[in-house]
């Protein structure tokens, strides 16, 4: 196997396409592959990190000069029991098997991502939340159980109650203690295939914040898409989309929309135009004029209220909506930086980045906003408050700029008691990161590092960058 | 493993690539003095992460702290090798990839010239240089060019010489062993290119370094400083051979098309 490492040595990249790192790439089937890649790499003393399907906008999942191991093969639905809704997965399963699996059943992952695409090891690893994270935490919450292998040789079960410091430290845990290879969540109950959404306007930042406040009780998902191009009055406007799950009998067309072909997302527009070529066409609005533009289009037309009924898989997807769409932004690529504040907080601190983003002429092209609350995973990201989302488009000539701006966005985001999540930031710093994990989380995670992975064979560039 | 993480020597802190903050990263094989150095400084200068090569410590550390007084945010890294142990160079290589986070550039440079003398033959001079100038380039460049053609991307650079275009009186085993390195060179483009992978020769004429004091006669030299510029440029423009200075792209036209039945006759 070593003397071929050199034929596996490929370019991989984050989600947003803005950064490369070369490795070599082992591709595991089974738990037995994984333990053959851990004796590898202590052979060979490179480093090895874990991948799913690579939808991180971060280094979570690259290990530039070490041993990338894609796990997306070690994707079989283990088993499934439709009367309990508890399914058990390999780790390379994604978002979207899993739903189209259970779906016809009535169930239907408690936390999804805005892309389907992602695996549930990478899920859990990140502990991703959805626009329900108010109500049902992160995906970590609905994990019964997981099995691991540690890279120290044992392979181990944890729940909250057994081995529960690794349950929690490991979801969350960026793949730096063991590998997932086999993960037991609890779905949920649907009676339908449709949510009933509500949409309405916001009209500026505080008007925006206090909807998300206000309304989430009233919801099962919320979100809200915020105008981050606009300046003056309407700095923050935008507007909220509210979904509930339809209970029993209350879907006049239950028996249509459970059906899985009709949660396909159209492959055309206006059942005409494929939406493959779509991220082309958008090129040439990805700039600050041209986006400017179209987010006040988006804006007008958001000014409707209105409730609607749509499928599932079209209110969470919106990524999937346009197939790579990531690819629109150009040669350079996007970042996103995504921040956390208390709902005390987050008005001020946001205000203030967004006025900067305009003065130093690198404005967000989106911006999307949820309502959090806390848990209790190790590297958590949450807080009693909201998250705001921000894309920005890297250029060959705006990178000392957005670089100097986001540093200037870590500290008002620190400075206000907000937090960073791995998935989204590139940028966050070690000091950044030190500083929102607090010492005592810090040095509990590396006694599980030492504990679980005393040679230090798991590391990812993420790893490296920000722990280490 | 832990065994294996202690750097050799590191002149810099550690530097890691985000999307705001792209880094390269290029291996120097023969990176103590001439060429090399001046080479490593030019790359050093242009922000590339350097993993430098060479058989002794001193110059090395000195060029290393040199590079990050000039360029402070690159990673710089020192490796104490021999290009003949063959042996050594798989796990060398992975250390030094994993170290730099990767893999962009490699510049061959080791290289002997060792003159028998007009008349004298001297096998163990003839095969030092074909050790060194040719086999120590492959066990180098092999797994190099397999790594990148499977990653599609890598630019691959080695020194040769405009000794390589003929085989002249003065120096047979020189001739060869550059002359091999050359073909092999071309035949590595050849496979290459379709990857994506750029593959550059470089042909100095005299360059003012240690190796020149071997020579007898001296054309045209110049300052390794003047080889790094014109090599910076063309690894830069994506060039495939160059002679440096480009003069010598003439002189060498003509040599290559002196008739045999001349140039045995000519003491040149």
């Amino acid at each position: 196997m070593e003397n071929n490492l050199e034929n596996t040595f490929l370019k991989f990249d984050n989600f947003g396409h803005s950064l490369t790192s070369t490795a070599y790439r082992l591709q595991l089937k089974s738990p037995q592959d994984i333990r053959d890649a851990y004796k590898l790499a202590r052979q060979s003393g490179v480093t090895m990190t874990a991948r799913g399907a690579g939808r991180s906008y971060n280094d979570a999942a690259l290990n530039g000069g070490g041993i990338v191991m894609d796990l997306s093969a070690m994707n079989r639905i283990l088993s499934w029991n439709k009367d309990t809704g508890q399914v058990v997965c390999e780790p390379g399963v994604t978002l979207e098997q899993l739903w189209q699996h259970t779906f016809s059943d009535g169930w239907w992952p408690p936390v999804v991502s805005g892309t389907m695409k992602t695996t549930l090891g990478g899920c859990l690893a990140a502990n991703i939340h959805g626009k329900n994270n108010f109500q049902m935490g992160p995906i970590g919450e609905h994990v019964l159980e997981f099995s691991a292998l540690l890279p120290s040789g044992a392979a181990l079960t944890c729940s909250p109650k057994r081995n529960s410091d690794l349950f929690y430290g490991m979801i969350s845990g960026l793949g730096m203690l063991g590998i997932f290879t086999s993960i037991t969540l609890q779905m949920k109950r649907i009676y339908s295939g449709r949510l009933e959404v509500r949409a309405w306007p916001t009209s500026n930042l505080q008007n925006h914040l206090d909807s998300l406040l206000e309304y989430a009780s009233e919801y099962d998902y919320i979100v809200g898409w915020m105008d981050t191009t606009v300046r003056g009055r309407g700095l923050g406007r935008g507007q909220i989309h509210a979904a509930r799950y339809l209970g029993p009998g209350e879907d006049p067309d239950t028996e249509r929309y459970l059906l899985l072909r009709n949660q396909t997302l159209p492959a055309r527009l206006f059942g005409i135009m494929p939406k493959s070529i779509l991220h082309h066409l958008m090129r040439p609005f990805v700039n600050n004029l041209g986006w400017s533009l179209v987010n006040n289009i988006k804006y007008l037309s958001a000014l409707r209220r209105h409730t609607f009924l749509q499928s599932h898989a079209a209110f969470h997807f919106l990524l999937d909506y346009i197939p790579d769409w990531e690819r629109s932004y150009g040669r350079y690529g996007l970042i996103q930086y995504q921040s956390f504040l208390p709902k005390e907080t987050a008005e001020l601190a946001w205000g203030e980045m967004l006025q900067m983003s305009h003065r130093s002429g690198v404005p967000a092209f989106l911006g999307v906003t949820k309502r959090h609350r806390p848990d209790k995973f190790l590297l958590t990201h949450a807080v009693d408050g909201f998250s705001l989302a921000m894309d920005f488009k890297v250029t060959r000539g705006n990178r000392a700029k957005l670089a100097r701006l986001l540093e200037t966005f870590d500290r008002i985001v620190l400075q206000a008691g907000g937090r960073f999540y791995f998935a989204k930031n590139s940028e966050t710093t070690q000091a950044s990161t030190h500083q929102f994990l607090g010492s005592q989380t810090l040095s509990k995670f590396h006694r599980l590092k030492k504990r679980c992975d005393p040679e230090e064979i798991l590391e990812s560039d993420l790893y490296r960058r920000v722990f280490k | 493993m832990s065994a294996q993480k202690t750097h050799p020597s590191k002149s810099a802190g550690h530097f890691r690539a985000t999307p705001l903050q792209p880094r390269r990263r290029g291996i120097i094989i023969g990176a103590s003095g001439g060429i090399g150095s001046a080479l490593a400084l030019r790359l050093g200068r242009e922000g590339y992460d350097l993993a430098l090569v060479g058989r002794n410590r001193a110059p090395l550390s000195k060029l290393s702290k040199e590079i990050v007084h000039i360029q402070p945010r690159i990673n710089s890294y020192t490796y104490i090798h021999d290009v003949t142990d063959y042996t050594a160079v798989p796990s060398l290589l992975k250390k030094i990839v994993a170290e730099l986070g990767g893999l962009d550039l490699v510049v061959y440079v080791s290289g002997v010239n060792l003159p028998p003398g007009l008349n004298n033959y001297y096998f163990a001079g003839d095969r030092e240089m074909v050790e060194v100038n040719l086999i120590g380039a492959m066990a180098w460049l092999d797994p190099i060019a397999a790594m990148f053609q499977s990653a599609k991307a890598g630019q691959i650079v080695a020194i040769s010489s405009v000794a390589g275009d003929r085989g002249r009186v003065g120096n047979p085993g020189y001739n060869a062993s550059k002359a091999g390195l050359t073909t092999y060179l071309e035949a590595l483009r050849n496979r290459l290119t379709r990857y994506g992978v750029h593959v550059l020769t470089v042909k100095p004429g005299f360059v003012r370094t240690e190796m020149l004091k071997a020579a007898p006669r001296v054309m045209f030299p110049i300052s390794p400083n003047k080889a790094a510029q014109d090599i910076w440029k063309a690894i830069r423009s994506r060039k495939q051979q160059i002679y440096t200075p480009a003069l010598w792209g003439l002189i060498m036209f003509v040599v290559r098309n002196i008739p045999s039945v001349i140039f045995r006759r000519m003491s040149f």
